[in-house]
């Protein structure tokens, strides 16, 4: 523990370079996983045949070795090559899984009589989706974010080993020379970093749920 | 006539209209399509067959969203957004329609005094820190916002304990009389038809089996609603 610390403080400047390369990478990919994954989560709820070739599609990327994945990607003309750029891919189809849960899950958890109400008051869809079917579906939506980043941050850390850096980079360099300190240089910042955006995302998840949000359960009941 | 999925037909021959001052109850068993007979009223059901009309228009020549807009929709299980305030529930269609701030704040302190629930003290509190029947009169405040000349109403008081029924019954036929509303009103208790309505109907699954004035009504010879009228006695004397 005691050669961990010392490291990282003699190796400062990289270890923060390397922090910032991982953050970015995952705070890139998250944001296109939602826009693209809240759209196709919305879908999803709409249309039938959506719902199993989304959901379908979304399982099975989650099921690829992620290693694997950074090697398929490689190869691929225009979002592939050696470099962050195919690491982004790579992550954002990790991240798309969970989004797109949270956001189906999340609308279909509306309760019918809500939705319901919003039409028979003369709600267009596109009116309804907006003032009542995502604020209700959002703290839902954000825990599939959370999960989404958690996800990312372990991933990021294979990134380095199609050259697209991060902590990573310590890790690999740390199992090449069979040197554990070097190897926890890139495991433990990471698993912080895990820890600190799960926290973080935790926080704002509480601070966006609807008022009445928690007591929704309340309302079933006949009073 | 509307089919339902599985194939069966709902309402074979049914004929009703509202008067645009008056309150029609229809009471029937649950299932035998009084929800049905409402949602074909604002388009959100369509007819297989025959033709519904609001104001003279066939639904499926009205826009829905703006027959909806004209039609105040009172349901079953309230349907408060629960993610809104009292004051947001009931200025939401006003605001849906474009109104002014200002005049979206009058309406809403109006129509809360109307349903004894003063803004002030209520306006700010959410769906769930409120009662069934708070929770109820927000929901006829907010089928009432855009000043409707039509209410729908979906057993609106069914999940209510009999006493805040009751009071609400009473405020509801007062309420009623002075705005000189056109109202259709579903419920299984024939006490509630009888107490609301300016004509009562019995739904059947062949369709309007009976439909009168409340005193013609008890007197009928209609087997089924002599039945039911019956249930009534035996509550009453039991």
């Amino acid at each position: 523990m005691g050669d961990l610390v010392g490291y990282l403080r003699d190796h400062a400047g990289q270890v923060a370079g390397l922090t910032v390369e991982h953050v970015t990478m995952v705070v890139l990919a998250v944001v296109v996983a939602v826009v693209i994954g809240v759209p196709l989560g919305i879908a999803a709820t709409r249309w039938r045949r959506w719902e199993r070739v989304v959901m379908g599609t979304s399982n099975v990327l989650q099921t690829i070795p992620s290693l694997a994945l950074f090697g398929f990607l490689i190869p691929v003309p225009f979002i592939g090559g050696v470099g962050a750029r195919t690491a982004i891919v790579a992550l954002t189809l990790y991240a798309l899984l969970p989004i797109v849960r949270g956001t189906h899950a999340g609308i279909r958890g509306v309760e019918p009589a809500v939705r319901e109400a919003g039409l028979g008051l003369g709600m267009t869809g596109g009116q309804l989706l907006r003032r009542v079917e995502l604020p209700l579906a959002a703290p839902v939506i954000l825990s599939g974010v959370r999960v989404a980043t958690v996800i990312s941050v372990g991933i990021a850390t294979i990134a380095a080993a199609i050259g697209a850096g991060g902590l990573g980079v310590y890790i690999f360099q740390g199992l090449a020379m069979v040197n554990d300190t070097v190897i926890l240089a890139g495991a433990v910042p990471a698993a912080l970093l895990a820890l600190t955006a799960d926290a973080l995302l935790g926080l704002l998840e509480r601070r966006i749920t609807p008022a009445g949000h928690a007591d929704r359960r309340v309302e079933r009941r006949p009073a | 006539m509307y089919e339902i999925p599985d194939g069966r037909t709902l309402f074979d021959g049914l004929s009703l209209s509202v008067r645009p001052d008056e309150t029609v109850v229809l009471v029937g068993r649950s299932g035998v399509g009084k929800t049905t007979v409402l949602k074909l009223v604002n388009r959100l059901l369509e007819p297989h067959g025959g033709e519904v009309r609001v104001a003279g228009i066939r639904t499926t020549d009205w826009d829905p969203v703006a027959l909806r807009r004209r039609t105040g929709y009172v349901i079953q299980e309230v349907g408060l957004f629960p993610h809104l305030t009292v004051a947001g529930n009931v200025g939401l269609v006003p605001d849906l329609l474009g109104w002014e701030r200002g005049r979206i704040v009058e309406r809403t302190a109006e129509l809360l005094a109307l349903v004894g629930l003063p803004v002030e003290e209520f306006g700010r509190r959410y769906p769930h820190e409120l009662s069934g029947g708070q929770r109820q009169r927000v929901g006829v405040a907010r089928a009432l916002a855009a000043d409707p000349p039509l209410l729908l109403l979906d057993e609106p008081f069914g999940a209510l304990d009999p006493m805040t029924r009751f009071d609400l019954q009473r405020e509801f036929r007062e309420l009623m009389r002075r705005l000189g509303k056109a109202a259709l009103f579903v419920t299984h208790d024939v006490r509630e038809a009888l107490a609301l309505g300016g004509r009562v109907g019995l739904l059947t699954a062949g369709g309007l089996a009976e439909i009168a004035s409340p005193a013609d009504f008890v007197t009928s010879n209609h087997p089924e609603v002599r039945a039911l009228v019956g249930t009534l006695d035996q509550t009453q004397n039991g």
